[in-house]
């Protein structure tokens, strides 16, 4: 599996296909049995010492999460910090970065996802969609070239699941970040993705444009899946 | 025997002092305890083998022992290979230490409260391990458990009479030297009583506080 840079992949499939597993691995919050990763042309899991290579330390995992971040599923707010503290706590603490200039960089990502007016508010009184675009801004205050979204809006109720699509939709549009998105939204995956990966069984089954995975697929499986998300209510 | 309101007066401000002692005590030992608490629940969940269990065993064996036998260990002993504690010291050592192994549990406890997702965004932020313990972690675990914590500082006070044995001046010493030498018993002993109960029914205002306070966290 290749991705290049600033592409933007969906990955759909059946829950327990291992669509978020990779995005875990690619988070380093899984170990791997095996085989190699490499992102932006180095290796994730190890590292090259006198032209070996060898399983990466602790160091090497830090310095190659910095160009990776996640949005979660659950939000995973620090329940205990205001919504711009979630946003400035890690650029202060892992880049140096001062207060000021963390807190101002924190204000532009929070007008983005168009909570500006929230910043002193705490996760407990935010709503669901609210919390996730607090997540959002949150990973983009690292600066990340590869961003992860793992069924972000899983969790919401419906009605607030457009508000965080169209936040990703600003996104997509004013920067050029690859995208890794796991995703139960056929109808925003499709317009979204640059191609659309289906996984079953652990396996990518079959890849595509988006019209080709949606509107023709190949597979027998890939119909019979999206003829169930179809069915369970989700538009494609 | 009837009740002697001019010796209470007299053995009043030797009490006093006693109950300063017990309260400084209590709020050294408290504090060592707190200190412990977090460093055998840290030191537990440690990747190293070695430390994790060499530190267990230490939590269980001191939880296995009587408080009376280790206060005897740390001031009577001890000297005997060169380490001599002033009294008050080796009972707030002892104090701490013994409550250390309580209020570890309860840290355990704590920590295990936190859910795996904050750890996981902790990572995602790329916070390192020290910052993830100092700014995620631990402020969310430590609230929680407050109400707990105090309860075992509640009966760590209700426990240092034992600080007696080993001649520290606190109220239950005081109350025994003025007993001895005036072979009256039923004032200074009430008055102990009534010092231990008034404290406790305080302190359980504030632990109730505390709950009110603490108990919960929002998410």
């Amino acid at each position: 599996m290749q991705v290049m840079p600033g592409e933007k992949l969906a990955l759909i499939g059946p829950s327990g296909s291992g669509k978020t597993t990779i995005l875990r691995i690619l988070m380093t919050l899984e170990k791997i049995d095996g085989g190699h990763i490499q992102v932006d042309g180095e290796q994730l899991y190890h590292m090259e010492r006198n032209g070996q290579l060898m399983p990466a330390d602790e160091r090497h995992l830090a310095k190659m999460r910095q160009k990776i971040g996640m949005v979660f599923q659950l939000f995973n707010l620090f329940p205990h910090k205001c919504v711009i503290d979630n946003v400035t706590l890690a650029p202060m603490l892992t880049k140096g970065v001062t207060r000021v200039a963390a807190e101002k960089r924190a204000m532009e990502l929070l007008d983005m996802v168009g909570l500006a007016d929230k910043a002193k508010a705490m996760p407990a009184q935010l709503s669901g969609g609210q919390k996730q675009r607090v997540a959002i801004a949150r990973a983009l205050a690292l600066s990340p070239k590869i961003m992860l979204f793992d069924e972000i809006t899983s969790a919401l109720d419906p009605e607030l699941v457009e508000e965080v699509l169209n936040v990703m939709r600003k996104l997509a549009a004013e920067t050029d970040m690859t995208m890794l998105l796991v995703t139960h939204e056929m109808g925003f995956a499709h317009d979204f993705a640059d191609r659309v990966l289906f996984f079953d069984r652990g396996r990518i089954f079959e890849e595509g444009k988006p019209d080709e995975i949606f509107r023709h697929p190949k597979q027998e499986r890939t119909q019979s899946f999206l003829k169930k998300i179809i069915a369970a209510g989700h538009r494609v | 025997m009837d009740w002697d309101w001019n010796f209470v007066q007299e053995i009043m401000p030797t009490l006093i002092q006693g109950v300063k002692i017990t309260i400084l005590a209590t709020v050294l030992g408290s504090i060592l305890a707190a200190i412990v608490g977090l460093a055998i629940a840290l030191a537990r969940r440690s990747p190293h083998r070695l430390v994790s269990r060499s530190v267990g065993w230490f939590a269980e064996f001191i939880r296995g022992t009587p408080l009376l036998v280790q206060l005897y260990f740390i001031f009577y002993v001890l000297p005997d290979i060169g380490i001599l504690l002033p009294p008050l010291v080796a009972g707030v050592i002892g104090l701490g230490l013994h409550y250390g192994t309580y209020t570890a549990e309860v840290y355990r406890a704590g920590i295990d409260n936190v859910p795996r997702g904050q750890w996981e965004a902790a990572k995602a932020c790329n916070l390192g391990g020290r910052h993830t313990w100092t700014h995620i972690i631990l402020p969310q675990a430590i609230p929680p458990m407050i109400p707990a914590l105090a309860n075992y500082f509640i009966a760590m006070f209700k426990e240092t009479p034992l600080l007696s044995a080993i001649t520290v001046l606190e109220l239950m010493n005081q109350a025994k030297i003025v007993a001895n030498s005036s072979y009256r018993y039923m004032e200074p002993m009430t008055l102990v009583g009534a010092f231990f109960l008034i404290i406790s029914l305080c302190s359980v205002v504030l632990l109730r506080w505390l709950e009110h306070r603490y108990g919960k966290i929002e998410r």
